[in-house]
């Protein structure tokens, strides 16, 4: 569609940046390549996710009340708290995309340092989390033992469930720490430039999705049967 | 819509102003804690509907907006489209079959 518009700018206007690779027409051309890259190995992660989320579906329907008194185990204001640290992080990271665009060097570095700092309090409230069901047997297995639970065998599945998604979910977190950390280094030696800042955007891109995922989470892990409870 | 859809194609890149990200950050804050607060509220089996209603609309402002699908191609759209319709195929036909095949008496349950 855009082919004609493209055909009639002179060649030297191809290469009206450094930052656009050979093989690409125009830096807009480029990064819409990266763009739709990105989301297409992310549509393989909502479909690697998806396998895990189907399965809690079916388990849940299965033995919902095994579901609703295992969940109960979970801390729903912990819970919560972590996912607005989780949303915290993805606002951060989006600003560090936004000074990123406008090549603003030091607040580009500090919101990407920001946003480590926020997914590592999400990684440290989660290591809490598990250590509390560890001590009170919560974890399937040998010694798990469900106080009060309804259907012990049943709950195991969904402890089993619980660590499997969490899990998954926090090692692609780990995963993202290690990428931030490159970019950070890279944003300090001036790598990135209005013109070209391709990996903070792919990688914000890969973050929120890793938030999407949480959003997920949260809802299906920590909200069955809360009515007897509150919120504080 | 029609308006970001006229600069589509157009040389430059989109810059999202920082107040979207003020807005969207606000409303999934809000509705996190709704979501909490609303799960401890008795309303039998539409507990679950709305937990999940909520969590797709949170999804939804962070795709459209953290990650500028709202502001993308229409390739990108249609890809992150697919995507999902991919996603609802895997659940809702998966679901069916576990749940109505106690209807029938197929073996193997």
């Amino acid at each position: 569609m855009d082919s004609t518009v493209e055909t009639v700018i002179p060649a030297e206007a191809h290469h009206d940046s450094s930052a656009v690779r050979h093989h690409f027409s125009t830096a807009e051309q480029q990064k819409d390549s990266a763009t739709i890259g990105m989301w297409t190995f992310l549509v393989t992660e909502i479909m690697f996710f998806g396998g895990l989320f189907l399965a809690y579906f079916v388990y849940r329907q299965a033995y919902p009340a095994a579901f609703a008194s295992a969940s109960s185990k979970t801390n729903l204001a912990i819970g919560a708290f972590n996912t607005t640290v989780l949303i915290c992080s993805s606002l951060t990271m989006a600003l560090g995309v936004y000074f990123a665009s406008i090549g603003k060097k030091k607040l580009l570095i500090l919101f990407l340092v920001l946003t480590l700092l926020a997914g590592g309090a999400f990684l440290g409230v989660k290591a809490f989390e598990y250590h509390d069901k560890w001590v009170h047997h919560e974890v399937p297995g040998a010694h798990f033992d469900c106080e009060g639970c309804a259907d012990p065998g049943h709950a195991s599945l969904f402890f089993a469930l619980y660590f499997g998604m969490t899990g998954l979910h926090a090692s692609h977190m780990i995963v993202g720490f290690v990428i931030l950390v490159i970019l950070i280094f890279q944003a300090s030696k001036g790598r990135y430039t209005p013109e070209w800042y391709t990996p903070v955007e792919m990688f914000g891109l890969y973050w929120h999705f890793v938030d999407i995922v949480w959003i997920f989470l949260f809802p299906l892990l920590y909200l069955i049967d809360r009515t007897k409870e509150r919120l504080f | 819509m029609a308006d970001h859809s006229a600069h589509a194609g157009h040389g430059e890149h989109h810059i999202v102003p920082k107040r979207v990200y003020f807005l969207v950050f606000t409303a999934l804050i809000v509705l996190t804690w709704v979501t909490a607060w609303v799960s401890t509220v008795e309303l039998g089996a539409l507990n679950t509907v709305v937990a999940l209603s909520i969590a797709i609309v949170k999804a939804s402002l962070v795709i459209l907006f953290f990650m500028h699908v709202f502001y993308g191609t229409r390739l990108t759209k249609l890809i992150v489209g697919a995507g999902l319709f991919w996603l609802i195929l895997l659940l809702f036909i998966a679901m069916f079959d576990y749940w109505t095949r106690t209807w029938v008496g197929v073996p193997g349950r």
